[in-house]
């Protein structure tokens, strides 16, 4: 037995491997594994736990979520007033649209979106999808000018809040697509002449702020048009940015261009086809494939940048809050309704990030290396 | 995109020629189209009886400005109103991108923290303001600035001698004195010797091989500097401090709520792009790097300052300009608010005058102008920070 025990020594038993799945584990890794993570987490503990509480305070448990004024009134400030959202949310949504027609705009409103999110939707990416948002475009104008199958008309000084908000910038992505395209073609071009044009439009659209390209639209453009001829504002405003976000979505488009390897067009070129052959077949199908995520994104900018047609007068859903919350029994909750509205552009814009981070994990997948 | 053939031909055949018909036909049809409209708005000039011509920016402009750097009077000129309005827009753009910077440059590192809670926090940071537009921010703010704070008589006093009311912020600021030159040339003079220790830590570095700490001993340069030069101007330190009366707050300097509010929101919608452009070009530097230089037994600090730093910087500079040019731009929708920056004093000067074309054109050239200056600066540094590849 001795002999053994100086022979063999008898290895003490190996701790129990530390688990690195579960709740424990976890904590202690994210917000515990060393000093400064822990005095970290301490920190945001505390911070949350000073702000936290009135914030509830104010948004829940004081809060009126009626639409009762003078309840609203008797808070001053203590708790917010839901009630707003109750008592306005057809003028913020709708704005000024006549108020037994609204279903209108509704069902318009709900067609393009349920239309954006199917364009979203790989498997309809297809050519009749094209057919599809020429009849919906065409439903929408109907539905909302009315005049025809018995609908009485509105005129589009009347339009507003969210059908405006989501014409603008859909309308505005839809036209300005081919005509970034061409731009982008453009300023890769040879020639100097088409060259020069497109770099000029690019750059002097890019170098000025949006405000200013609608207030041309809105107070300069009148004076460009022959004498008794008058366009209406909300054309001249959805052209105007429609224009503008041409010129953003001509870089993007540009980048895909870019990106696109050379062999591409010159074993085009040593197939015999033409220019527009070889940019319609091969060129474009590559290249905007790479850019749909940076497309989405210049579209969501478009989203919110709508909201500055508020400041030409035109009242979109930024605009119509505005309107909605003029009267002097409710101008005190502006906050509730302003956070309603963000509410509104934050689901929307999110949503479209997301799917934005989605498809470009899904799409060239098949030329993708890494 | 087919290359076009050597010779030129009068002939539909030759490319050369081809092409030099469609760019006359697009030049034309520009230039028509231009005409046009030029004709056009002539016409309806004279019709109107719209006077036209720069000539209105030599008037007195007859309005008051609520603020700005420089004092001015209503019985000045249109052309130093324009001024005014561009001062402001620069003053709020570049406190803005300073804000933004420091702010955007903490969140985005915030965001790839170890500890959980940072992380969701700063990326909640990130998506709120970055999905919401940028005007309705500014109304929430603006509204939140001029209601819910008190009057200017139960003013909010976060610090000694700095008050926080519906009024605006006001805060203590140094009396003018001819020291500040001093200690500004201390500083400048401190300036020119971090550089030069700079260079001479560089050529050190290259001959031995040893690097010597550069940002400690400049940062000491710096202040050294500026600490002599303001004891050399006799040391001024007498400070205009906001003083409570009975009804208001009086002295020290002051911002009103306007610019409070164009300066948060634009901060705050800015610097959640940077951070997310800080986190890419931090993740965009190879897990490869961070090995090899832990394998060549770089510290933590050289392994930031020599091999993440150079990497990550040429990623993020230029989308990070064109953020500061966004921000200058965006700057624009102070108007809304009534903040007297540029587009706020052409409308004023708009409604006034009726000038239309005068007043959106100016706007357009500050800008355009602005834009072209930074963009030629950055191609510079492009191409300066390029990677020389064979």
């Amino acid at each position: 037995m001795s002999a053994v025990g100086e022979v063999f020594q008898l290895i003490p038993p190996r701790a129990p491997p530390v688990a690195t799945e579960g709740v424990l584990p976890w904590l202690r890794r994210n917000l515990f594994s060393d000093l400064w993570n822990t005095l970290g987490t301490l920190l945001v503990l505390a911070l949350l736990a000073t702000y936290l509480p009135p914030l509830f305070e104010w948004a829940a448990w004081n809060a009126v979520a009626r639409p009762d004024n003078a309840a609203c009134r008797a808070l001053e400030h203590t708790g917010a007033c839901w009630g707003v959202v109750g008592e306005k949310y057809r003028l913020i949504l709708f704005g000024r649209y006549p108020y037994a027609e609204q279903w209108r705009p509704l069902v318009a409103t709900a067609l393009m979106i349920a239309l954006l999110a199917a364009s979203c939707y790989r498997p309809f990416w297809k050519r009749w999808l094209i057919a599809l948002w020429i009849v919906v475009l065409a439903v929408f104008f109907v539905l909302m000018f009315g005049g025809a199958f018995g609908l009485t008309f509105v005129e589009t000084a009347r339009w507003g809040g969210l059908p405006l908000t989501i014409m603008l910038s859909t309308l505005g992505l839809v036209t300005a697509f081919p005509l970034s395209v061409l731009v982008a073609l453009g300023r890769r071009s040879r020639m100097p002449g088409i060259r020069t044009l497109c770099v000029l439009y690019v750059e002097l659209i890019r170098g000025v702020p949006l405000i200013s390209v609608l207030f041309m639209a809105s107070f300069m453009f009148p004076l460009f048009m022959p004498a008794g001829m008058t366009i209406d504002v909300l054309l001249r405003v959805q052209v105007g940015i429609s224009l503008f976000s041409a010129a953003y979505l001509a870089e993007v488009v540009r980048g895909g261009l870019q990106a696109l390897p050379r062999g591409q067009v010159e074993a085009a070129q040593s197939l015999g086809l033409s220019y527009w052959q070889t940019t319609r077949k091969v060129v474009l199908p590559q290249a905007l494939r790479l850019v749909v995520p940076a497309i989405m994104n210049t579209f969501i900018g478009t989203f919110k940048d709508t909201s500055l047609v508020t400041i030409v007068s035109l009242y979109d859903l930024t605009g119509a809050l505005q309107l909605a919350l003029g009267d002097s029994d409710w101008r005190k909750f502006f906050l509730e309704g302003q956070l309603f509205v963000a509410a509104i552009y934050f689901v929307c814009c999110f949503a479209m990030s997301r799917y934005s981070r989605w498809i470009e994990r899904h799409l060239n997948t098949g030329t993708r290396r890494n | 995109m087919a290359a076009p053939s050597k010779h030129f031909r009068w002939s539909w055949r030759s490319a050369s020629f081809r092409s030099l018909v469609y760019q006359i036909v697009a030049v034309l049809l520009v230039v028509a189209a231009g005409w046009y409209l030029v004709h056009n708005t002539l016409q309806n000039m004279r019709v109107r009886g719209i006077q036209s011509g720069f000539d209105f920016l030599l008037q007195p402009a007859g309005f008051a400005i609520s603020e700005s750097l420089f004092e001015f009077d209503s019985a000045e000129t249109y052309a130093r109103a324009f001024l005014i309005g561009l001062s402001n827009t620069l003053r709020v753009a570049i406190v803005g991108i300073v804000l933004a910077t420091i702010l955007g440059a903490l969140v985005g590192i915030g965001r790839l923290s170890k500890n959980f809670l940072l992380r969701s926090l700063c990326g909640v940071y990130v998506e709120t303001f970055r999905n919401v537009p940028l005007l309705l921010q500014l109304f929430i703010w603006y509204f939140v600035l001029t209601e819910f704070l008190p009057p200017i008589d139960e003013a909010l006093q976060p610090l000694p001698h700095v008050f926080f009311s519906k009024n605006g912020l006001q805060y203590p600021i140094p009396f003018w004195a001819m020291g500040h030159v001093w200690l500004a040339l201390g500083a400048l003079v401190g300036c020119v010797g971090a550089w030069g220790w700079a260079r001479f830590a560089r050529r050190r570095f290259e001959a031995t091989g040893r690097a010597l700490p550069v940002f400690v001993p400049g940062l000491a340069f710096l202040v050294v500097g500026g600490v002599l030069g303001w004891l050399a101007g006799g040391a001024p330190s007498a400070l205009d401090l906001p003083e409570r009366t009975e009804i208001t707050v009086v002295g020290g300097g002051a911002v009103t709520p306007e610019f409070l509010t164009v300066l948060i929101g634009l901060t705050l919608y800015t610097a959640s792009y940077i951070a997310e452009i800080v986190r890419g070009g931090i993740q965009a530097v190879a897990f490869g790097q961070h090995e090899a230089a832990a394998a060549l037994g770089l510290s933590r600090t050289q392994e930031v300052r020599l091999v993440l730093l150079p990497q990550a910087l040429r990623v993020i500079i230029p989308p990070i300009t064109s953020q500061y040019l966004n921000l200058t731009k965006n700057s624009s929708l102070a108007v809304a608010v009534g903040y007297p920056e540029l587009v706020s004093i052409s409308t004023t000067t708009l409604n006034q005058t009726g000038r239309a074309i005068e007043a959106i054109s100016l706007v357009m050239l500050c800008y355009l102008t602005l834009s072209l200056l930074t963009a030629a600066i950055m191609n510079w540094y492009n191409r300066r920070s390029a990677i020389r590849e064979r």
